[in-house]
């Protein structure tokens, strides 16, 4: 994280300088005061004020505020419990009424996902980059499940039909999941084809 | 609803101060007008239009208890 030094006058000022360069308010900046500022006498051996600022950014924090804010307008109780691993943070939410946060398909919870990563990593450079991974009464698990019965589904028919078959359209992560439970499937391959967001996995004989 | 974009927006840009969300209710439908920092554009809009979807995609879900339609418009 950045950290800057500054000189002024005053420490306030000394802090206000640095704290507007860094554009972080003061409960995300850590301050430490390297010199404080006397005035000498007639001028002579006048020091001026010396801070050193830090910027420190809480990804959980800045996560549970901007999810709390968005949940309580769409008037969806939940609570919000954040676990952070690495460079991942694992979000779950409970409560009731979390099928609306799902949403089609887990649109919503993808959407949602998606801007609480750019919500958190808005400053972040590419090292410090946080994957974000919402999930809600085991949706993922269960729709990876889902998808991987469905591949095992498909691909057998490809080889008793002996043509190819197409899925539905997917989001990368999806297709992921399909391409990973069939790479072993004898006989069987799989591609993607057609542009997001219509691209979608098709299974064929090898 | 325009809180709901609005809170949504402000934590996306830059200057959140710049967010302004017009919303103007008809008897079908209710559009909200949203509207940031020329700097700030990219920001709620994103690749192909990959950010401006996501807000929609959770407008939507929120206003799925009225019925009327919502259309979020980025000006």
């Amino acid at each position: 994280m950045a950290c800057i030094e500054k000189t002024a006058k005053s420490v306030e000022e000394a802090i206000k300088l640095a704290l507007d360069e860094l554009k972080v308010t003061n409960e995300n900046a850590k301050i430490e005061i390297l010199e404080q500022p006397s005035k000498g006498i007639f001028g002579f051996g006048s020091k001026m004020a010396r801070v050193r600022v830090e910027a420190v950014y809480d990804e959980n924090q800045a996560a549970q505020k901007f999810l709390k804010d968005v949940l309580n307008n769409m008037d969806i109780k939940a609570e919000i419990k954040i676990s952070k691993e690495a460079n991942n943070m694992y979000i779950n939410l409970v409560g009731p009424k979390m099928g609306m946060i799902i949403g089609r398909r887990g649109q919503t919870l993808d959407s949602l996902q998606y801007l609480v990563s750019l919500v958190i990593n808005k400053n972040a450079d590419r090292e410090s980059h946080i994957k974000v991974i919402l999930d809600t009464e085991d949706y993922r698990r269960k729709r990876e499940e889902t998808l991987e019965r469905l591949a095992e589904r498909m691909a057998s028919k490809v080889l008793k039909l002996g043509r190819r078959v197409e899925l539905e359209p997917m989001n990368p992560y999806e297709r992921r999941i399909i391409h990973a439970s069939l790479q072993d499937y004898p006989g069987i391959t799989t591609y993607s084809e057609g542009e997001e967001p219509y691209r979608k996995v098709i299974i064929s004989k090898k | 609803m325009k809180e709901l974009v609005e809170i949504i927006a402000k934590a996306l840009v830059d200057k959140p101060e710049d967010v302004i969300v017009k919303q103007t209710e008809s008897e079908s439908s209710i559009l909200l007008e949203l509207s940031v920092a020329p700097e700030d554009m990219g920001k709620v809009i994103g690749k192909q239009g990959r950010i401006a979807k996501a807000i929609r995609t959770v407008v939507k879900s929120a206003a799925a208890k009225t019925d009327k339609k919502v259309i979020v418009e980025i000006l």
